[in-house]
């Protein structure tokens, strides 16, 4: 039975087709890349899933419920948490309270000792626990993108959806932000990742879905797809020997 | 527990202040005791959100009209019921209808709405009732003003300070920093932004209500004078709209130096307005509060 089920999701913008009539699903603890060259609808994707936009078409459900048509913040109560491809923090607050929101307005609906404990032990998680009190607007660029990820923790999520979250890093942080991911792999959470470091797909996703002008082209293991001829064509055009 | 102490042998020292001043004095009690309420209301709702509404005086103005209107068929208690009831409805369906406006529309928005009523108002006296002009004669004294009004600043600052320590107040912070985090973390932003709204819309229009017997004269141009809402403004950004005691601390000061400049220069006062008005927003971005810290933290640094 699947977790994670997208049926025939289309969204159109005008003319385009930014979403065309895409469909998979994941099965619950499952970890799936979600790959493709620039502007192929992966972000948008994303955002129907999470309810940032409604989708034109087609149904989204997460364990039976159906999402597509709820508001973004019941679409998080459900379960659902993301990080965002430009990073989202909330400058004016500190590190342990943009953590504490979504576990205070999350599905779980913590308050005091328990929304603290939650924001602690998901900022540990991150490794930022010793700057739990600094504000969050003077953070560098990877510390914002590991309490993005903290943030989206704390909301004790069943699926995770992340958006280019390893982009930008350096190699040691690199290294660190895989095996971040595999960590919460392990400890069972579903997660659907936009992803363009090859390396870190094959290291963290046995099975990866790819597309390509708002259409699905590939559904399938990593080493396949990574070799398929319509995938790669979609990421390096077509030969012109040929 | 000293946090509580404090404000509250300052509101009994306040309630006695009457019985040491002149009616003169009285009447700048009773003008910055309003100022503090409106200030207050003001940011219950703005100063976290950042949505700046320059609707204020549509409140006031409108719990004024309340008064003038039904203070002849209505028990005071029963007008005041009113006033409050209606400004909830009123903030009610605006926020319904112009809360996801953001930015400088929201601004425009407010501005707007508070010319908007003053029209009807005054379209309706002149067509319907025939008479613009309202007189409000009630056997009210000016410390029982100046008591209700004290009793609605501190009751206002009183919320605000539940409302910091709420989900209420954390939800409106969020939504000031980033109102798409705020909904992707669970954020009803609807809900949450209508709620603060009304509490803030009806404390403006009980303050509107109280103090228009003050005015004895009431009409649209009076009641509904936009000069209101930007003092307000200032007063709150002055003093650090997102704190506790800011609007509080902004709003006494800065009416007092608005008496004494109307009093002393009535023609020109405006212009030394507008500088003050460049002076915080340019100064004190942040309000007084804020600035402290900052001069604090950098002498903490260089000892």
């Amino acid at each position: 039975m699947s977790f994670l089920a997208i049926e025939h999701a289309v969204k159109q913008f005008g003319g385009l087709r930014a979403v065309d009539d895409v469909s998979f699903s994941l099965k619950r603890g499952e970890i799936v890349g979600l790959l493709g060259p620039n502007g192929s609808g992966k972000t948008t994707l994303i955002n129907l899933i999470s309810g940032a936009l409604p989708a034109s078409a087609g149904t989204i459900t997460l364990n039976g419920q159906q999402l597509t048509g709820l508001r973004r913040d019941k679409i998080a109560r459900c379960g659902v948490a993301r990080t965002f491809q430009l990073v989202r923090i909330l400058p004016s607050l500190t590190l342990i309270e943009n953590v504490k929101i979504p576990a205070v307005f999350g599905h779980k609906a913590h308050w005091g000792a328990a929304a603290e404990r939650v924001a602690k032990d998901a900022l540990a998680m991150v490794g930022l626990s010793e700057r739990a009190t600094m504000s969050a607007g003077d953070l560098t660029y990877i510390d914002q993108k590991r309490l993005e990820l903290a943030r989206a923790l704390a909301a004790e999520p069943e699926l995770l959806l992340l958006d280019e979250w390893l982009a930008g890093l350096n190699p040691t942080e690199l290294e660190e932000g895989i095996k971040l991911i595999s960590e919460l792999r392990d400890s069972g959470l579903t997660i659907l990742m936009v992803e363009h470091i090859i390396d870190a797909v094959r290291a963290l996703c046995p099975r990866v879905v790819v597309m390509n002008s708002g259409k699905l082209i590939a559904d399938e293991q990593t080493d396949k797809a990574l070799t398929d001829p319509a995938v790669v064509t979609a990421y390096l055009g077509e030969d012109v020997d040929a | 527990m000293t946090k509580l102490i404090i404000p509250l042998l300052a509101l009994v020292a306040l309630a006695f202040a009457p019985n040491f001043v002149s009616a003169y004095g009285l009447g700048l009690l009773i003008g910055a005791a309003t100022y503090v309420t409106l200030a207050s209301a003001w940011a219950l709702f703005s100063g976290h959100t950042h949505y700046v509404s320059l609707a204020t005086v549509a409140f006031y103005g409108t719990g004024a009209y309340c008064m003038a209107v039904l203070n002849e068929a209505l028990p005071y208690w029963a007008v005041l019921l009113c006033a409050g009831g209606i400004g909830a409805t009123m903030a009610a369906l605006v926020g319904l209808s112009t809360l996801r406006l953001q930015g400088v529309y929201f601004v425009i928005f407010s501005f707007g709405l508070a010319e908007l009523v003053r029209q009807l108002i005054t379209w309706y006296e002149v067509n319907v009732t025939g008479t613009l002009g309202r007189y409000i004669f009630l056997d009210i004294s000016a410390r029982d003003i100046y008591w209700q009004m004290l009793a609605l600043g501190a009751a206002t600052i009183a919320l605000t300070a539940w409302i910091h320590r709420s989900r209420l107040g954390m939800a409106l912070r969020v939504i000031g920093d980033d109102e798409a985090v705020a909904a992707h973390s669970g954020i009803n932003l609807a809900r949450v932004k209508l709620i603060a709204f009304v509490l803030s819309a009806v404390i403006l229009t009980l303050a509107g209500a109280i103090t228009s017997p003050r005015y004895v004269y009431v009409e649209p141009a009076i009641v509904f004078n936009p000069t209101v809402s930007f003092l307000t403004v200032i007063m709150a950004l002055l003093g650090g709209a997102n704190r506790l005691w800011g609007p509080a601390l902004g709003a006494v000061p800065l009416f007092l130096v608005f008496e004494w400049l109307s009093t002393n220069f009535p023609d020109s006062y405006p212009i030394f307005m507008g500088l003050l008005f460049i002076g915080v927003v340019f100064l004190l971005p942040d309000g007084i509060l804020a600035g402290i810290e900052k001069l604090r933290a950098r002498r903490k640094v260089q000892s």
